[in-house]
């Protein structure tokens, strides 16, 4: 949150990214068996963004398309943490090896 | 261990949510409230989160619940004082807490109680 606040974001993309991180973490907790978050500030063409890298060593996602939908769940909730998580952010970024782990990469790209 | 304090208000029962909710709290939360609700017959409880910077689908989940077992209990539930912000990323979390009853503030939030729990009181002797 502190980065998000330093980065000057607006209150509603700082309060939809810290839910998305929220959700993230949740899954990689439920679903990766624990895992490690890597926070980074990027610097890109003079722009600047908030990029969250979730990283699990758990059992993978076999169908991602379905994972991503809103409804689908392994566990019993309601299914809507990857799907609601990449509508909260700018960018959404995730690779899944079946029986290697999950890496989700998103990001928050500050409005010049 | 942390808790979230329930204060009885007349025959309402008060919630202010003023710390993140996480999850073995939200879970203590449901155990407290519904034994308060079985102790004091309260006929309306009011959710105060309006100290809640984040509500994620768990937390929201977690009050979706507590309004549905409220309910079952013959208690009404209102939801009061979520921020603009929280309301923005529910919805575009695909959560839209249909279901809960809710209000901007404290204020509005009891006025619907005692409009909800009125009504309620009234209907039988008018079959």
């Amino acid at each position: 949150m502190a980065w998000a606040v330093r980065l000057d974001f607006g209150v509603v993309v700082r309060t939809k990214f810290v839910t998305a991180a929220s959700e993230l973490g949740r899954n990689a907790l439920v679903h990766g068996r624990g895992g490690a978050m890597t926070i980074k500030e990027v610097l890109q063409d003079g722009r600047e963004a908030l990029q969250l890298v979730f990283e699990d060593q758990g059992p993978g996602i076999a169908d991602i398309e379905q994972a991503m939908t809103d409804g689908f769940s392994t566990a019993k909730s309601m299914g809507l943490g990857l799907g609601g998580a990449r509508r909260l952010v700018n960018e959404f970024l995730l690779e899944s090896v079946s029986g290697r782990g999950t890496k989700v990469t998103v990001t928050q790209w500050k409005r010049r | 261990m942390e808790q979230i304090p329930i204060l009885s208000l007349g025959e309402f029962l008060l919630v202010t949510i003023q710390v993140e909710l996480h999850d073995q709290l939200a879970m203590r939360l449901q155990e407290d409230l519904t034994q308060k609700l079985a102790r004091t017959h309260a006929k309306g409880v009011l959710i105060d989160i309006s100290a809640l910077e984040i509500v994620d689908s768990f937390i929201g989940r977690s009050l979706a619940h507590i309004a549905s077992i409220a309910n079952i209990m013959d208690s009404a539930t209102v939801l009061v004082g979520m921020r603009p912000a929280v309301a923005i990323t529910l919805v575009e979390l695909g959560m839209s807490l249909k279901g809960i009853r809710t209000a901007l503030n404290v204020d509005k939030g009891m006025q619907l109680l005692r409009e909800a729990t009125g009504r309620a009181r009234v209907a039988p002797s008018q079959s």
